[in-house]
């Protein structure tokens, strides 16, 4: 029954830029501030305060433009939408309407049968946040107005999406542009990245269907469910008949379902119109360039690069460029190895796993980038053998300091001295005749067994090459 | 009465000794307080003696500012920090500015005294100082007229001699209109030459602050203060800085035959012929010119004031500030019984009718269509700029209306802003200047500029006041 039916979806996301300051005015827009504590008479809509344009606001929202291939408006106009909230203190939100900062871009996703696919963005443009309604705190409810006029940017795409796994993809290719580019910290579950969903569904080849708009999914997942949900939904009622009443709804996480919003509350007619006490925002040719010299080096084409200049694997330059901050990691251990692969591996592999479990960023992981490059130099120079080099990683976890002085302190050299390794292998020898005898025999995979007890006795510390050597040599002859 | 006629003679009496400015406060004060039926105040600041004192210590001192110890009066719509800010509506009772408008900070900076904030068309919206929380103002001329509005208490202030100067506001007229109406100067400058900051915005893109005063010297001083560029007003501009006094030059001046051709009455009428005859004999051209769109001056203003108001007056809510009716429960009943109770009438009447012309399905037809025409109207003017230096008109079409005359006729008040509302649409200067005819209240002879032309405005005024 499913096959027959195509989803049709559009995504609005909202990403709050990291700006030192208010789209607005001068307050911070720092989070975890007492309530209402960054506020002015700009943010609090007292009488006679007028809004100033912040530039970096603008800026970041030209960056991004720029970096999902919009064309970037040489003059675009702040407009007023109007509507009564008590979080929102003008009366009005400062918004664009009819000419916005950026349109007609796109970006690229990997569908589910692996090929790319381009969901075009309609527009993107600047506005600033409202504050926010606390209602849980007895009878009354409370306005904190730290957030109002935060600045924020509305992303918009065409309705190019047809699964709930595009959806994902894409918000997870925003999310990774917008950190990338260092304009939003890009986190869903504390509601710097909003993202809310117009879904339809048709029958192949029909007509559009009616659509819904889907609000209040505060995570990734949250999205993908939400729109399944609603696909399946929608499909359900035209199979019985019925037909699709253009509404809000309003994702509950907790029951995974999603409930329209009471009628009344999004009949607005919001009267936009021009802001009067705003210019046009005019980005010239000299302004846009020196925008573009900020952009920093996108997810995709570092990922090529990876691949070129330090001749991973695919998969590991998409897990090394899949956030910034593991990017940055990676190629700063690069400053103190040139061994491309294993760094890429210690990255992907044992520093992943802990940032992992202990859900950190890697921004905050205890070891630097310096003592991974000597840890993997260590192990590469016969220093130390790899299995030491894994015992090295766990002391540096406990405390980040130089892994020479490390091995020093612990012993954990590599004995590379073949007569101490000799003396060692004697007594391994003589003590398990039986097992020699047996590998005399023809039965070679007492070798490993013989090597086995070698580390031990060595407490790993053998060099395992110069141990193969040894051992070949003695047990031959 | 006051020993002096202009700010400059003030300062040398107070050097000289002759005049106490603590004195000349208290004089303000008592003129104030014997003629309180005019109601031209709504609040009086009482560190004003204080000041004087500081500030005549600074004169004496030779370290005091360009407008040391000039009494002005703020209009109350302007914010002064730690002051009442009430915009003449119930709806801000109570409530206090907590910073200073940039233009009153540059008053304060030179060492002006500011004496109190005066009565005013609730939020600016009126002619005739009628729609105030406070009641009206009296014409101190003829106390059964009005003294025109909105800057009504402005006005009636300095033509009562309660101050040297005041502040005033004009949107569609508001400073020019009640000057007429009480004989005194009054100037719209170039919007964007004078900082909105912390004017209480009516119409955004018509707002401008501005003076007005007994005499075209302490006029064109005061202005000179408070222009410039200001930070926290992006539609504030760089400007020239005005010549004044400038040298007496000889101008081409238009006169639009859409102007003269109904309504006025024969005083006003008598007035500008009298004052065109005596240009022409002290060497001025006159040129009859057309403002071919002129008769949709009034519908394109009242639909874009309204439509920026309507928007502008919504944060009036009582959540954060003002009046707050306790009876709320729900949201709706805040918005609703606040703004019920807080809003006048005239206030209410613009608020919907702007609410309106910007509704989905009617914004085309009436907000598009008015800025449409707002353009035409900008393009006759600059027409108009290319062949003259000013436009002459009267001020008003007729002297001071009896007191009550249009409080049921709504139109017929908007009807009288036709002279004054082009210089709000197109952005220009524009300076009514005070005519004393026979046997009536005096009127006011308007001249409009380009923009940035307050100078010549200033120069003609002087003139024809000589
Ligand atoms: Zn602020």
């Amino acid at each position: 029954m499913k096959e027959k039916y195509e989803a049709v979806i559009g995504l609005e996301v909202h990403a709050q830029l990291i700006t030192n300051t208010k789209l607005f005015c001068a307050c911070s827009i720092k989070f975890g501030s007492p309530p209402n504590s960054n506020v002015c008479p700009v943010c609090l809509g007292h009488p006679g305060a007028l809004p100033v344009t912040n530039k970096q606001a603008i800026e970041y929202a030209v960056l991004m433009g720029l970096a999902v291939n919009c064309v970037v408006n040489e003059q675009s106009i702040f407009a007023r939408k109007n509507y009564f909230y008590p979080d929102l203190p003008k009366g009005y939100q400062i918004s664009q309407f009819e000419k916005p900062i950026c349109e007609n871009g796109h970006i690229e996703v990997k569908t589910a049968e692996g090929s790319d696919k381009i969901i075009r963005i309609k527009r993107i443009h600047l506005e600033e946040d409202a504050g926010k309604s606390i209602h849980d705190q007895g009878s009354d409810t409370l306005v904190d107005l730290n957030r109002c006029g935060t600045p924020l940017i509305e992303i918009v795409t065409e309705p190019d999406i047809s699964s709930a796994k595009e959806a994902y993809e894409y918000l997870i290719n925003l999310k990774q542009i917008v950190t990338y580019l260092g304009i939003c910290d890009g986190n869903m579950e504390e509601g710097s990245l909003r993202c809310d969903a117009n879904v339809s569904v048709r029958k192949y080849g029909d007509k559009l269907g009616t659509k819904t708009e889907v609000k209040n999914m505060n995570s990734f997942r949250n999205v993908e469910r939400a729109i399944d949900f609603e696909i399946k939904r929608q499909i359900e009622i035209l199979e019985e008949g019925g037909t699709i009443t253009q509404e809000t709804l309003l994702w509950n996480a907790d029951l995974n379902e999603a409930f329209p919003m009471r009628s009344k509350e999004e009949s607005h007619d919001y009267r936009y119109f021009p802001d009067p006490d705003l210019m046009p925002i005019v980005i010239d040719e000299k302004w846009k360039t020196k925008i573009t010299s900020k952009m920093p080096e996108l997810p995709k084409v570092r990922r090529e690069r990876f691949i070129k200049q330090f001749n991973l694997p695919e998969y590991d330059a998409e897990i090394l460029t899949s956030t910034k901050d593991m990017a940055d990691y990676y190629e700063a251990v690069l400053e103190f190895t040139d061994d491309y692969k294993s760094a890429s591996n210690w990255v992907m592999g044992d520093i992943s796993k802990v940032i992992n479990e202990n859900k950190i960023s890697i921004k905050d992981f205890s070891i630097s980038p310096k003592n991974i490059g000597k840890l993997i130099e260590l192990i590469n120079n016969n220093t130390i053998s790899g299995k030491i080099g894994k015992e090295l990683f766990e002391e540096l976890l406990k405390s980040n300091i130089d892994p020479e002085i490390i091995i020093k302190e612990k012993n954990l050299v590599q004995i590379t001295d073949s007569s101490e390794l000799e003396n060692v292998i004697d007594k391994i020898l003589s003590s398990n005749s039986i097992q020699v005898e047996e590998y005399r025999n023809g039965k070679e995979k007492v070798f490993g067994f013989l090597v086995g007890q070698v580390m031990r006795e060595t407490k790993g510390k053998a060099n395992p090459q110069l141990v193969n050597e040894i051992l070949t040599k003695k047990l031959k002859g | 009465m006051l020993p002096y006629k202009t700010h400059t003679e003030k300062i040398r009496l107070i050097q000289k000794a002759q005049l106490s400015l603590i004195e000349n406060v208290e004089f303000f004060l008592s003129q104030i307080s014997v003629h309180k039926d005019i109601n031209a105040f709504n609040f009086l600041f009482d560190d004003a003696i204080d000041r004087a004192n500081k500030i005549e210590q600074k004169i004496k001192e030779g370290t005091s500012g360009k407008l040391a110890g000039m009494v002005i009066a703020v209009k109350d719509l302007l914010s002064v920090k730690d002051k009442p800010l009430t915009c003449s509506s119930k709806i801000l009772r109570g409530f206090e500015a907590i910073y200073t408008a940039t233009s009153i900070e540059k008053l304060i900076d030179e060492d002006a005294i500011l004496i109190g904030k005066t009565n005013c068309d609730e939020f600016g919206m009126g002619s005739t100082n009628e729609n105030s929380a406070f009641g009206p103002v009296l014409n101190p001329l003829d106390k059964l007229k009005v003294p025109g509005g909105s800057s009504g208490g402005s006005a009636a202030a300095v033509a009562a001699n309660f101050c040297d100067a005041a502040i005033g506001t004009d949107t569609g007229g508001s400073i020019r209109q009640p000057a007429a109406f009480t004989g005194t100067f009054g100037i719209k400058p170039t919007y964007g030459r004078v900082s909105r900051y912390g004017l209480t915005a009516y119409a955004s893109s018509f707002d401008c602050v501005g003076p007005i005063a007994k005499n075209v010297l302490d006029l064109a001083l005061i202005l000179k203060i408070i222009s410039g560029k200001d930070e926290l007003d992006s539609t504030s501009s760089e400007s020239n800085e005005i010549q004044f006094p400038s040298q007496n030059k000889k101008y081409k001046i238009g006169l639009p035959k859409e102007y003269f051709k109904e309504g006025l009455t024969e005083e006003v009428k008598t007035g500008i012929e009298i004052t065109i005859e005596n240009l022409e004999k002290t060497g001025h051209e006159i040129i009859d010119i057309s403002l071919p769109h002129s008769d949709y001056t009034i519908a394109a203003y009242y639909i874009l004031a309204t439509a920026e108001a309507s928007s502008n007056l919504a944060r009036f809510d009582g959540v954060r500030y003002g009046l707050r009716n306790e009876k709320i429960r729900t949201f709706d009943e805040l918005y609703n019984l606040t703004k019920t109770e807080g809003f006048g009438k005239e206030v209410k009447r613009r608020i919907m009718l702007g609410t309106y012309v910007l509704s989905s399905g009617y914004y085309d037809a009436y907000y598009s269509k008015a800025q449409k025409v707002r353009r035409l109207i900008k393009e006759d003017f600059d027409n108009a700029f290319r062949e003259v230096d000013l436009i002459i008109s009267p001020t008003a079409p007729s002297t001071a209306y009896k007191i009550g005359d249009t409080v049921n006729d709504p139109l017929q008040m908007y009807l009288g802003d036709i002279y004054t509302v082009s210089a709000n649409l197109t952005g220009i200067p524009a300076i009514s200047v005070p005519y004393q005819s026979e046997n009536s209240l005096p009127i006011g002879i308007q001249f409009m500029a380009s923009h940035f032309n307050e100078e010549i405005l200033l120069d003609i005024a002087q003139q024809i006041t000589e």
